[in-house]
């Protein structure tokens, strides 16, 4: 079991994160933490801020829990980001008008797939109903089956 | 009626095809700055090492001017820099440097080995005022108005081409208009910006 942790613990995911960085007041870390991992790195753009070992992202590290420090609320450090580098620095796309097709489509997908199903299910049900045996079939099933 | 009915599935599959195909054309290291038309941010940097002149955001009005983040460990920077030298020489415009994260000297060695084409130079060792230009990478270089607004921003190196098809135009322009009726690409800037936190006074 131990070992069983220890390789977690290893091959678990790489942390960006240097010592030096690290605040000494835990609370307003973890938050620091927490934001980091929904900001994303402008430079190696598939990562957020805590995972990447890119310098800029760094400095972003380091600029959140500045910010934190200075007393900002995490809504305060996100928009003090986004003023910078649009929303593309969330990982996480805000619900607003421009993105609203984005958030909408799954919706629509599930809705339409829905649509579609209940049409093919009431075709086929009907189809069936059509296609009961006649009585000259019925009389001829009797007869094979004796 | 019911045939056509099963191509939508095909038809559909082949919509999503083609808008994603579109979507790989595009580069994605081409971030829209959400500062387009808005005040370049307020800094003040020191001089680099060897330099009695610093760059501060007072020194971006009056003129149309170009600001260049540029650094002596990027490679694109140095590809870029005979252009920027050649911008100089012909004094077309002012080009101002931001030197992004150097370690002191390297900075003023690099210029002094590639010429210097900057009017004003200004240290950016911890690489604070380059975020407030929404900076993700050197080369970067922004267009100044008059007012002292962002109207353009240059990712990647100004080639000759880029500077005789784009960048000049907008120069000109920029200085012939009347700056408060030049219709800038605010559309694109639109709805997605939350308005100022309390962060931008710091």
């Amino acid at each position: 079991m131990m070992f069983l942790t220890a390789i977690i613990q290893i091959t678990g995911p790489a942390q960006a994160v240097e010592p030096d960085e690290i605040l000494s007041d835990s609370v307003l870390e973890a938050r620091a933490r927490e934001l980091s991992r929904q900001l994303r790195c402008v430079v190696c753009q598939s990562q957020n801020i805590d995972d990447s070992n890119a310098p800029l992202a760094k400095d972003l590290r380091l600029l959140v829990r500045e910010r934190l420090v200075a007393g900002d609320s995490d809504d305060q450090v996100i928009s003090y980001l986004v003023e910078r580098y649009g929303d593309y620095v969330l990982l996480k796309p805000p619900v607003q008008r421009n993105t609203l097709f984005l958030w909408a489509a799954p919706i629509f997908a599930v809705g339409a797939a829905g649509a579609v199903a209940a049409f093919y299910f009431r075709r086929t049900a009907k189809a069936t109903a059509q296609t009961a045996l006649s009585d000259d079939e019925k009389s001829r099933i009797d007869k094979m089956l004796g | 009626m019911a045939r056509l009915f099963y191509l939508l599935p095909l038809s559909l599959f082949l919509l999503l095809g083609i808008y994603f195909a579109a979507g790989l054309t595009r580069d994605p290291s081409l971030i829209p700055s959400v500062l387009l038309n808005k005040p370049a941010p307020s800094f003040d940097l020191l001089p680099i090492e060897g330099y009695e002149d610093g760059f501060s955001s007072q020194d971006l009005s009056d003129e149309v001017t170009l600001v260049n983040i540029f650094a002596s460990w990027c490679i694109s920077c140095q590809i870029e820099h005979p252009m920027l030298m050649e911008l100089a020489a012909q004094g077309d415009i002012p080009v101002m440097g931001i030197n992004w994260k150097d370690k002191p000297g390297d900075g003023s060695a690099w210029l002094k080995r590639h010429g210097d084409p900057y009017t004003l130079i200004g240290d950016d060792a911890n690489g604070r005022t380059a975020i407030d230009f929404g900076v993700t990478g050197a080369p970067e270089t922004f267009v100044i108005d008059k007012n002292g607004r962002i109207r353009y921003k240059q990712v990647g190196p100004i080639t000759p081409q880029i500077w005789r098809d784009i960048l000049k135009p907008m120069v000109e322009d920029l200085r012939d208009a009347d700056v408060e009726n030049f219709s800038g690409s605010d559309d694109v800037l639109d709805g997605n910006h939350t308005d100022n936190g309390p962060g931008t006074s710091s």
